[in-house]
């Protein structure tokens, strides 16, 4: 299994780093990590955190960073590089407590040709 | 026709009116004492009537959910038929000074025209408090809430592949 994991800065995408780092420790399997900001946070600062993050918890994964448009290049990643999965954080939860997906996660998802993980 | 025209005028509560099946409805703001009658209403609630993963489905997760709904500085309207609380209208801060609704009928008080009085009795209390801008969100098949949310005044602000964002101005 080879995941491609994206993180955006929020709690949600580390909660996902965090899952498929676990898994793939545990089985051996291969990850790659896309960065993208989709809020305040720089995409250098995010990437800083994932950096720290996967020394941490002790594995190895090579880093992409995507500057625009992060549906469409996760896509590209993934028909590139031969990833099996996607997973992204996808349960951003509104005022009332309704689950949010944001437009990267709909692209995603309708357009994917792999399977697609959210994390909630 | 006209009421596509004239959106509905706000109420506020307490009200009491007849549905469309003769049955007297109450319309009052939520008092801190009947939280319990909320709770029983959503444990007694059709899990495919859920909308966007709400209500949660387990007792403890709607506790958490209500007491996050219910907290200070939101508005919340029941329904109340012969005890019991079977319609439940929300306005929760967005943390930017407007407010996102969510309204929620028990099954066998749907279609009888409760979902469009606790929706006017809480737009109602919003104008009342001043409320500016209320938003929503709404998944893009349930034609039913999306009528009953235009023909309350409120436009489309954004549709996806899933949802539709709607707003009014409350003024």
């Amino acid at each position: 299994m080879h995941s491609l994991v994206g993180i955006d800065g929020s709690d949600l995408s580390f909660k996902a780093l965090n899952e498929v780092a676990g898994r793939a420790r545990g089985a051996g399997d291969r990850f790659t990590i896309a960065v993208y900001s989709s809020g305040d946070r720089s995409l250098g600062d995010i990437e800083a955190d994932v950096r720290d993050r996967i020394e941490t918890i002790g594995v190895d994964a090579s880093i992409e960073r995507i500057e625009t448009d992060p549906g469409g290049e996760l896509i590209e990643l993934t028909e590139r590089d031969g990833h099996d999965r996607i997973v992204l954080p996808g349960g951003e939860k509104s005022p009332v407590g309704k689950i949010q997906l944001d437009d990267t996660v709909e692209f995603v998802v309708l357009n994917a040709r792999t399977s697609v993980t959210l994390v909630r | 026709m006209s009421d596509r025209t004239d959106p509905l005028s706000f109420l506020s509560p307490p009200r009491t009116v007849t549905d469309a099946e003769g049955r007297d409805i109450e319309l009052r703001e939520l008092a801190p004492e009947n939280k319990e009658h909320l709770v029983e209403m959503y444990l007694a609630f059709s899990p495919e009537d859920r909308a966007q993963g709400i209500p949660p489905i387990d007792e403890k997760d709607t506790r958490k959910w209500l007491e996050l709904v219910i907290g200070e500085g939101n508005f919340n309207i029941v329904a109340w038929h012969e005890g019991r609380v079977v319609g439940h209208a929300m306005l929760v801060g967005d943390g930017d000074e407007d407010y996102e609704l969510a309204i929620f009928v028990l099954q066998a008080y749907q279609g009888a025209g409760i979902g469009t009085e606790v929706l006017r009795t809480v737009l109602g209390l919003g104008q009342q408090a001043n409320i500016d801008r209320v938003w929503l969100s709404v998944e893009r098949w349930n034609s039913p809430a999306i009528n009953l949310y235009e023909k309350t005044g409120f436009e489309r602000t954004k549709n996806t592949n899933f949802e539709l964002e709607m707003e009014l101005e409350l003024d």
